[in-house]
């Protein structure tokens, strides 16, 4: 893989490669050697397998320091046909240095967080034997991850997309025998992996509608496309990103396509951290952000992807309003998130969405770090109950926030990154997430009032909620045994934890204000603009965070919930409530209009149309009736008649000669020397006058 | 005595109508046998005459050898043939050869 070949630059771009050899190396020595040897070894072959790449990533950030404008380094060819190829090469430039960093950092610590967290987990769900399987898989996401955002091409990047996807559906259907009935978890993985096809569907129809406009699939040769001839075609670029948009809805969960994201919470906590809220759901806001050139063409699609991205934000921060489940709420906190990103991209503020989508992956993945610390201590808790006295035999949801409460003095690492996290989220400086948020914001401001208002909004329930969550889950008095019990987890999870919440401290200083570092970082790559520190939108959205977490301390936090307490807001709100609580019904929505309907139709087809029509009408009755008559025919008309016709034919034909021509042999020996001797003047007479 | 090649000739076509008659007319198979032999002569005849006529000396045996040739090839033809009609005669108590007609189709 060394054998690379860069278009112009330094030699430390030629190692780039290797970011995504090293996770493919650590996967094969698991699958090879993970079942003979014990978690120690798979965990730490897997783990330093990413660190490796994170170094890789550095060395790339560090040659891009001394060339900023990137390089493309070509790897093999891969499809090559007359003029048109598709090599295999990786596109070095800010842009997906950025995400290579974060994405390996982030899952270097992940993959440690993991050694420990399933090390219990595979005890409690009890098979141990995953323990390998799962860091395989862990590493082979990274692995595709890696090929999506170093694709020089919208192919390789394709690759890459249906990578994490398929890594995505493994993960999820982890625990495929458990969930509700025994498949929930396996039913989960299909959802995810059946709503991701639509969005992958998407993809596709853009990238034939590249290659057709364009005759190239390469982004360099595209986007030059798009600048010089861009206006000329505007309606065909307008297709071309409506359908990336439907493919980055589908893959960053957004509105239609986010029904999947919140029952991937199936899977292990640390891949709901790493892939379902971090990374992978980032893929669709970098694709959109990496083809700003395409995006910027048309001024439809742009403001569609605002509107859906602030409508996302809004609506599914709604819902995280109203869940009990820990995981849940923050499943509805990533979906609100990327729903600012992506409106982000859409009006134009490509290094604010990044700069947010870094942060986020920071205070993200350690919300869902320590939510699954506080699960581990929960179900250590339930644990150690059952096995000292009375069998709790009843249902225990060890995610239900109603069965937690006063774990604040139990887990004191887990409380303050917990609470570092939610801050980080609620947008309060000078944590992370405030300097982000507010750029996004700030650039709303001037773009598009209306995603301005319902970013802000979004903002607003964003605090409430996390509020909600740091209440109900660490304050007030322990509502079950279980919480009562709950003990702090070992370092193994802890130090991960700390770190990421160090990232989730100063992200902020990415991109602050007056120096603008990531700006003219990404300016290299992208079209860029300063965005301006908007003081009346800081504090805005300072003051909206601060009112929802105090609205959040005066119903949760005065009077803390007691057991079995209904939630106050149910009182207040009353069917909004309801609705919220039930995700808006989305699901039964999406279950009538378009599940029903085509479970219908596809019965349809199997009983009516396939079995009654084709199979017992068609192939039963014509088919096998024709062939009936046909045969019949064949053998008492042709066969009968014809063939036995002709055959006795010739027998009665050779049968009336013989009886003829017999007559001619007369047995008179005088006879035949008169026919010899005639027959000799014959020949004679034909020599003498002819 | 120097007798012309058409005479020789002719006595040798004579002999052979003769001969043909004599095999064409005829029912006694020794007759037919003796009109066969007949024809044969009758070419041993137009043989010497032809090598008498044309042949230069050094190639003059040439018609007698295949003469010769003919004598010999007839009288093993004899041999055989009398002892076929010997055969005949046995099982027919006739040599007429219409009676040997059992290969009537």
């Amino acid at each position: 893989m060394l054998s690379s070949e860069i278009v112009g630059g330094s030699g430390l771009f030629s190692i780039a490669p290797l970011i995504i050899a090293f996770p493919i190396l650590g996967l094969l020595i698991n699958l090879i050697f993970g079942r003979r040897s014990n978690e120690r070894f798979v965990g730490i072959v897997a783990s330093s397998a990413i660190g490796l790449a994170f170094v890789v990533a550095v060395t790339q950030f560090v040659a891009l320091l001394g060339q900023p404008e990137g390089v493309s380094v070509h790897v093999a060819d891969w499809i090559t046909i007359a003029d048109f190829s598709v090599p295999w090469s990786l596109k070095v430039d800010t842009l997906s240095a950025t995400m290579m960093l974060m994405v390996t950092g982030v899952s270097t610590l992940i993959h440690i967080y993991a050694i420990g967290y399933m090390h219990d987990d595979v005890r409690f769900q009890g098979d141990p034997g995953r323990f390998t399987r799962f860091f395989i898989f862990f590493n082979l996401f990274v692995a595709a991850m890696m090929i999506l955002v170093t694709a020089n091409n919208f192919l390789m990047m394709f690759v890459g997309w249906e990578g994490v996807g398929l890594c995505s559906y493994l993960l999820i259907g982890f625990w495929y025998e458990k969930g509700a009935d025994g498949i929930g978890n396996a039913v989960a993985g299909k959802k995810a992996f059946v709503t991701n096809r639509i969005g992958d569907f998407g993809f596709l129809i853009a990238m034939f509608l590249i290659f057709g406009a364009v005759g190239s699939l390469q982004f360099d040769e595209v986007f030059h496309w798009a600048h010089e001839h861009g206006l000329a075609n505007e309606g065909v670029i307008t297709a071309i990103t409506l359908f990336l948009l439907l493919g980055a809805t589908g893959k960053s969960a957004q509105i239609p396509l986010y029904v999947w994201l919140p029952d991937a919470m199936a899977g292990p906590t640390p891949v709901s951290a790493l892939i379902h809220a971090a990374t992978m759901v980032t893929a669709g806001i970098y694709m959109i952000a990496r083809n700003q050139a395409l995006f910027a063409v048309s001024e439809f699609s742009s403001s569609l992807v605002a509107i859906v991205g602030g409508a996302t934000a809004l609506f599914a921060a709604t819902i995280a309003v109203a869940q009990f489940d820990i995981k849940k709420v923050l499943a509805y906190s990533t979906i609100s998130q990327l729903g600012f990103m992506l409106a982000a991209v859409g009006i134009g503020a490509q290094v604010a969405s990044m700069f947010h989508l870094v942060t986020h992956a920071f205070f993200k993945a350690l919300l869902f770090l320590s939510a699954g610390s506080v699960i581990l201590g929960i179900e250590h808790g339930h644990h150690h109950l059952e096995h000292d006295s009375h069998g709790g035999d009843e249902p225990f949801d060890p995610n239900d926030m109603r069965n937690m409460g006063g774990l604040r003095s139990r887990m004191k690492t887990t409380f303050w990154v917990y609470l570092i996290g939610a801050l980080a989220l609620s947008g309060v400086p000078p944590f992370a997430g405030f300097f982000s948020k507010d750029e996004i914001l700030a650039d709303a401001v001037q773009e598009n009032t209306l995603v301005y208002i319902l970013l802000a909004v979004a903002a607003f329930f964003t605090a409430f909620y996390m509020g909600r969550q740091i209440l109900m889950v660490f304050f007030g008095a322990a509502r079950s045994e279980a919480a009562e019990h709950a003990p702090e987890n070992p370092p193994l999870i802890t130090i991960p934890l700390s770190l990421l919440a160090f990232g989730a401290v100063i992200g902020g200083a990415l991109n602050l204000p007056g120096l603008h570092s990531l700006t003219d970082w990404i300016e290299h790559t992208l079209h860029v603009h300063v965005s301006e520190f908007n003081l009346q939108v800081a504090a805005i959205s300072t003051g909206l965070a601060l009112l929802a977490i105090g609205l959040a301390w005066l119903i949760y936090g005065r009077k803390p919930l007691t057991r079995g307490q209904a939630d106050p807001l149910r009182k207040w709100l009353g069917p909004i409530f309801v609705g919220m609580e039930n995700k808006w019904w989305v699901d039964e929505i999406y279950n009538a209009i378009i599940i029903r309907p085509y479970i219908a139709l596809a019965a349809f087809l199997a009983d009516v149309v396939d079995w009654r029509f084709w199979h017992d009408w068609f192939h039963d009755t014509v088919l096998a009736r024709s062939f009936r008559l046909g045969t019949q025919w064949l053998s008492s008309g042709f066969d009968a008649h014809v063939i036995d016709g002709a055959v006795n034919g010739l027998g009665s034909l050779t049968k009336g000669a013989a009886a003829r021509l017999r007559l001619v042999q007369t047995g008179y020996v005088r006879n035949y020397a008169l026919a010899l001797f005639v027959g000799v003047l014959l020949i004679l007479s034909y020599f003498l006058f002819v | 005595m120097n007798v012309p090649l058409n005479y020789l000739l002719a006595l040798s076509g004579v002999l052979f109508a003769i001969g043909v008659v004599g095999v064409l007319v005829r029912r006694n198979a020794i007759v037919i046998f003796m009109s066969i032999e007949l024809m044969l002569n009758s070419a041993n005849l137009a043989f010497i005459a032809f090598a008498r006529s044309f042949a230069p000396a050094a190639e003059a045996l040439r018609g007698h050898v295949l003469v010769f040739f003919v004598i010999a090839v007839a009288a093993a033809e004899v041999a055989v043939g009398l002892a076929l009609i010997v055969v005949i005669f046995r099982t027919k108590k006739s040599i007429d050869v219409d009676q040997v007609s059992s290969l009537k189709g």
